[in-house]
This record gives structure tokens, sequence and C-alpha cells, in this order.
């Protein structure tokens, strides 16, 4: 039994009387166990593989997971009063929510927007609570110029001579709510709604209603944009495919030429020919299809959108398709055929049915790239082609609110995992081939 | 490939030694022919001047940038151009240097430079170079007998036929909706302030919410004229300017109902080389200087002095004066965007914009 065994050799304490292979432990030539001998080369092994990766790891961690943890932490997190206005907000602590504002909390507001004023961080707490309490920043910033020369006490008096604002409850609501950094307001108002005055969550006035709409006209024209790459990209993949070589790669670059151009070039061009006096309606005109006071309006609105992001998108549908396609035997089509089949028959249980691995990849790819998209909207989508993505921007450079931008986004990126989950559900991502 | 390595190397390195020199100011400016009249009147004399080597940057806002460096502790701008609100908004913020009105250069007849600037234009951390304005302009070649010439024709596509252009956003918008309705100028703000004002500016928009193409990029409105895809626009006066004279457009400007607002330097908090930034803000808002650049793009000078020494429109042979938003006869035609209203009701009302439109 120990003469068959390879390891015998080695095997220390080796001696002839009915050596107990389980218990005595194997070791290598230099007297060490084999096993820790071994996982210490694997470790190794996995080190140096680890490494090769760490460039990239870092890379992907410093770009992508850090920055989407921060966007995802400033979502919930603006200790823009919390942080500037220490006093009265430990005076909310120390409080109970439905407190009435006493001599204590207003002495510890006039103390507050003293030293913020002389810090000039009076503006970043005006701007928190404006966002609760539209109007309001001017209020924080007026009185904290009139702070710097100091309050005398009684403080609520004073204060409310200076503005009858700083007797207002809701203020204080606002300024309790924002007295701890966390909080879920931004969710809130990124799903219309917010809190009425007993802090219950009510639906935003209707006239404000914004967010959940394009929410929804969002994943609604993305789901066509990618329906609609699949009509038009599945023929061209289909011919790509099955066309000579020299044939198939003139075409090919006509697929990939608009690919290599820049976007902004091609949704102006999408401009040019959709205007009312552009191209098309120019030809439509001559032809005498329509007349010149019934130009079709086919830009600046939804369709803009639609028309302009479909093409810009259909390479990624087209690609994966093809990649695929190349791949189908033509023979299984012949044999289907030859067995009896029509040839709809044998395109819709044997052709088709192949080439989904590729459909699917360029379906997720397409559908995910239209869901974040905003330039093409911006520019060629009027009113009614906006897409949620182009409220982000607006937030990011323009109100420069980026706790609901951020908001907004981290609401967008659920959205797309639960697709996501559930089209792994459906299709399975292990089914994907994306080239 | 070492090669490269080591070149690269010593370009970095000698990019950094550049940085510790303090001959250098990175200038933060929005580009196109606006950053080319700060590159044609104040950087090139700058550097003849002084010696230092100004780099700039382009952005399509200063400001955002500045919030992110001054967030991130990593502040690579010492001066940058940014609108007046910006300014105001980040400067409460903490998030800009002070600016000494002492170092200003003073009027020519000796008085502090304060006075000779226009009201508003010297704050704490803010220094005015031009008056820019939105202004209301119309392809003369679409209307041959009456021409538009005030808000309310903006507002008449009957009298008026043809699409309008709007920049997508409840600034301005409103206030001109307000003064097409009849309010006086004096009075939008007031009126804006009250929920009624509000609800009536935006039935005033709704009147010709069908007919608007709304644009984001400056450069949409002249583009959207010239189409003949509009035939009226409510658009950046540069904008149409440029189009107008430099391009021989056919656009007519209509003063009347102007929004006219400022925009100027400010230094970032923690800027590397904010003595370099205090020189080139106190050179670049003397008079000449300041004349200089409105030649190169309609936006008015701020300072009253600076008013008379704006000549020709560069390389053409017509004065430039009637073409600012702060020629006397424009200006009184005017209304000042007021900039407290919209710090504390641009979240609410961009709100109920964005709702109202997409509704």
């Amino acid at each position: 039994m120990a003469a068959l065994d390879p390891h015998a050799a080695v095997v220390a304490g080796a001696s002839g009387a009915a050596p107990d292979v389980t218990a005595a432990p194997l070791t290598t030539a230099d007297g060490r166990p084999l096993a820790r001998a071994l996982a210490r080369s694997q470790a190794r092994a996995r080190r140096r593989a680890f490494l090769l990766v760490l460039p990239l790891l870092a890379f992907v961690i410093i770009t992508f997971v850090i920055p989407i943890g921060q966007m995802l932490h400033r979502s919930m997190y603006n200790d823009g009063f919390a942080a500037h206005m220490p006093q009265v907000s430990a005076w909310f602590h120390e409080n109970p929510p439905g407190t009435q504002p006493d001599e204590t909390a207003f002495a510890a507001l006039a103390a507050d927007l003293k030293t913020a004023a002389d810090d000039r961080t009076i503006g970043i707490v005006g701007t928190r609570i404006n966002y609760d309490v539209p109007g309001t920043r001017s209020l924080f910033t007026s009185t904290g110029r009139k702070a710097k020369s100091g309050f005398q006490p009684p403080y609520q008096a004073a204060l409310v001579e200076a503005d009858p604002k700083w007797g207002d409850p809701q203020l204080w609501r606002a300024m309790r709510n924002a007295s701890t950094a966390y909080t879920s307001n931004f969710y809130l108002a990124a799903l219309d709604r917010t809190r009425d005055d007993q802090g219950k969550v009510v639906m935003a006035p209707e006239r404000q209603q914004v967010y959940v709409m394009l929410f929804k006209r969002t994943l609604l024209l993305s789901l066509l944009i990618t329906f609609t790459t699949f009509l038009l990209g599945f023929p061209i993949a289909h011919l790509l495919a099955t066309l000579p070589a020299r044939k198939s790669n003139l075409l090919m670059i006509l697929v990939l030429l608009p690919f290599w151009t820049s976007l902004l070039v091609r949704t102006t061009a999408w401009m040019v020919l959709l205007q009312q006096q552009g191209v098309i309606n120019d030809i439509l005109v001559w032809l005498g299809i329509i007349d010149s006071n019934g130009r079709l309006q086919m830009i600046y609105n939804q369709m803009g959108t639609i028309i302009a992001m479909t093409h810009i998108l259909l390479p990624f549908m087209i690609l994966p398709l093809y990649s695929v396609m190349r791949t189908i035997n033509p023979s299984y089509v012949r044999a289907a055929r030859s067995l009896g089949a029509t040839s709809w028959t044998a395109f819709r249980r044997v052709y088709f049915p192949l080439t989904l691995p590729g459909l699917g990849a360029g379906a997720l790819l397409v559908f995910i790239l239209a869901v974040g998209y905003y330039i093409t909207p911006a520019l060629v989508g009027g009113s009614t082609g906006q897409l949620i993505s182009n409220m982000i921007a607006m937030h990011m450079t323009e109100t420069l609110n980026w706790s609901m931008a951020a908001a907004l986004a981290a609401i967008l990126l659920g959205a797309v995992l639960v697709l996501y989950w559930i089209y792994d559900r459906l299709v399975g991502i292990d089914n994907l081939k994306l080239g | 490939m070492k090669k490269l390595l080591i070149s690269t190397t010593a370009l970095v390195v000698l990019a950094g030694a550049a940085s510790a020199q303090d001959k250098v100011l990175n200038v933060l400016d929005w580009g196109g022919a606006y950053g080319e009249s700060h590159k044609v009147a104040y950087n090139a004399p700058f550097e003849e001047k002084t010696g230092i080597k100004i780099t700039v940057t382009d952005a399509d806002n200063p400001a955002t940038p500045i919030k992110a460096m001054v967030e991130a502790g990593n502040v690579t701008a010492d001066v940058a151009s940014v609108e007046y609100a910006d300014a105001v908004r980040l400067c409460d913020e903490g998030a800009l240097e002070q600016i000494d009105p002492a170092i200003l250069a003073a009027g020519p007849g000796g008085e502090a430079a304060k006075d000779d600037f226009i009201e508003g234009a010297v704050t704490e951390c803010f220094v005015a170079t031009d008056v820019y304005s939105m202004v209301l302009a119309y392809d003369d070649t679409k209307f041959a007998d009456a021409k538009p010439a005030t808000p309310a024709d903006f507002f008449d596509t009957a009298k008026f036929p043809g699409k309008r252009t709007m920049r997508k956003g409840a600034k301005f918008n409103l206030e001109l909706a307000l003064m097409a309705d009849g309010v006086p100028a004096a009075e939008v703000y007031q009126v804006l302030g009250t929920p009624e004002g509000v609800d009536r500016a935006f039935k005033k928009l709704d009147s010709i919410k069908k007919d608007v193409i709304w644009w984001e990029a400056g450069a949409q409105p002249p583009q959207l004229l010239a189409d003949g895809e509009v035939t009226m626009a409510y658009a950046f006066n540069g904008r149409i300017f440029n189009a107008a004279v430099g391009e021989g457009k056919p656009f007519k400007i209509i003063w009347d109902g102007q929004i006219y607002e400022m925009e100027g330097w400010v230094v970032p908090k923690g800027a590397p080389n904010k003595d370099n930034a205090m020189q080139y803000i106190a050179f670049t808002t003397e008079p000449p200087q300041l004349a200089k650049a409105a030649e190169q793009i309609s936006y008015g000078p701020p300072r009253k002095s600076a008013a008379g020494l704006v000549g020709n429109i560069a390389g053409k042979d017509q004065p430039m004066g009637p073409h600012l938003p702060t020629d006397p006869a424009n200006l009184s035609k005017g209304l000042s965007s007021n900039l407290d209203f919209w710090v504390d009701h641009d979240g609410e009302l961009s709100e109920r914009f964005n709702a109202w439109l997409a509704g």
C-alpha cells in the first residue's frame, strides 16, 4: 500500500509498521506539511493573479465605486444646517418635537446666526432650509447681516422684529427636520412627495409633481427605443452576417461610421433633417404630399427624442446581433426547410431562438444607455421629450441642489437594478453574448 | 516605451515646477465669443504688462466647477467669470475669497471705484466685468408691414405669426410674461412674489406654449431664427448681435422689456495664486480694458466712465454703443434681474416650470 503511494518517499516517519496515512501528515522534501505547502504555493499564485487585476480593481473602486457611494450618501445626507447651526440643533435634540420655541431656542438661534454670518456659512444654512420652505434663503442671509452687529435679548422679540417669518411654525419644523444631517426628504421630493404639518408623507402640490411622471416616461421611451432599434437592427445584422465578405465589410463600415462620429454632430444632423424648415419637410412639400402650412413637427417633441436616440443607439443593437448571427450554421435553417417547415416556421422555431443571446445583450445595452441619456433629449426633445436625466443635470448645474440630483440618480439606479434582476430571471445573464 | 515614459515624467516634473513659480494665473472662463473678448481685451495686455502667464480653462458654467473644487479642497482656478446670482450664492456659502474694493482703479475724476461702477457691481466677493441681457429678437424678413416692438407682441401669435423660442427655465420667462401681461417693469418682482402673480405669469405663458421651441444652449436661438424654424426669439443679446452684425443676418433686437444681469470675476476660496488674481481683477476692470472688451462683444461695461470709451465694433465702422444693454436708451426700457428673488424661489419655480412644461 505504502509502495504504491507516489508520495511514500517523502512521508515522514513512514516506518514499515502499518503507516496510518490519515494520522501522519504528508510533508514535502524539506519537511513541511504538504497541505500547507500546497496552500502556500496556491496562495502565491492567487496573489500574483490578484496583483494583475489590482490596477483595474483600484481603477474601478476609485472612479466608480467610491463616487457612486458618495452620491448615494449625499442623497440622504446634507449637514448644511446641522453643521453650521450647532446650538439651535442641540436645542432641537434636547426638546421633543412639538415643543414651542422658547427664549433659549431663540437665543441659540441668534448666536448661531451670528457665527454663521461671521464665518460666511449662512448661505449654506439658508440654502438647506430653502429646499423645504421656499423663499427663506434670503431670510437667513439678511438676518445674518443684521446679526453681525449682534441682537440684544430678549432674542425672540428681536428676531421676530427683524423679520416676522422667524415666528413661523413651518420654518421651525423645517429647521428641526434639518437639525439632523440624515434625511429622507430628498427621496420624498424625488417621488413628488412632501411632509405635511404633522410630519406625515403626502403628495406634493399637483402643479409641482413632475418626477414620477418623468421616471415613467424615461422607462417607457427607453423600452420603445430598444424595440425600434431591434426592428431596424435585426434585418441589417442578418444581412451583414450572410452577405459575402466584401459586401458585408462595406455595409459594416456604414454601420460603424456614424458610431465613430461625435454624438453632437449626429444630433445636430437630425435637427437639420427633421425641423419644420428642414430637409424632410422641404421634400414632402416639394412632392406635394403636404402643403407648406402643414409642415410636420418631427423634432422638439417626443418624436425627435425617439428618432435621434434610435439612430444613435442602433449600433449597440446591431453589433451583438451580428456577432451571434455569424456563428449560426446556415444548414440548420436548410435542414428545417428540407424537413417541411415554411420559411416563417424555420425562422421562428430555428433561426430566431439562436439569435436570442445577441438580442438579449443588444437590448440590455441599448436600454441601459437610453435610460441615462441626456444630451440628445436636451437638444431635440423639446418639452415632451425630456427624460429624468435632464432633471438630474438641471439640479447638478443650475439649482446646485446636489442632494436632490443624487436622490433622483439613486432612484434611477435602483430602478435599473430591479429591471436588470427581472431581466436576469427572464433571459438569464449567462445566456448573453456581447460579441 | 521607456523613452515615452521618461519624457512624460519630465513633462510632469516641468509642469510641477512651472506651477510652483508665482508667475502664473489660472482663469476659469466661458469660452466662445465671450472668452475670446477676454483674451483680446484682458489676457494679452495683462501678460504683456506683468509677465504673468495666463492659462484659460473653459466651462459651461464656471460656477459649477468652483463649488466642486472648494468642496473637494482641491482648488486649481485662481479667478473665474461667473454670473452675478452665482457669485452671491457662492459668496454666502463661503466658497469665495473676499475682494478688497481698494485694489480697483479709481474713476477718472479720482472718485472711489465703487462710485464709478453701476449699482451692485462691486460686492464683497465679486467685481463686475460686463452687463448682458435677455432680449426679444425677430427675423426682419418675416414681418413685412408692422414690426413687433413690445413683449406683448411676442405673445401675440395672431398679429405676428410664427413659432417662438425661449430659454427652457423659469427665470426670465416669468418676468417677460408679466411684462407682456401689462405689469410695469418696476412692479414685476413684487407681483411675482405673490402666488397670484405666479399663476398670472404661467397663464400668460400658456397662451403661447404650443408655439414655443425651448432652447438650452445659447447658440440655439440664432440658429433657429436663421433656419426659419422660429420668427421671434427670446435670447442673450450678444448671440443675436453676433449673428446680426457679425454674420449679416436680418435679425432685429427689441430692447423694450430687456432683462439685464451682470457677470464678473470671483476668486475661489483657497486659490493658489490669489495675489496674481487680485492684480488681474484690478487690471481688467480699469475703464480702458472694460471698454475694449465691450467692443469685441455686445455686453456693456459696468463702469460709468467706461461707457464713453467704447468705440467702434471690432473690425467694423459702426459704433458699438447702441448695441449695448447699458446704452441709456436701452437701459431705460429694461428690467434689472432681481437676484434675491431668484435665489429664494429658483428651486420652487423651476419645479413648477418643469411640471408645467411636461404637463
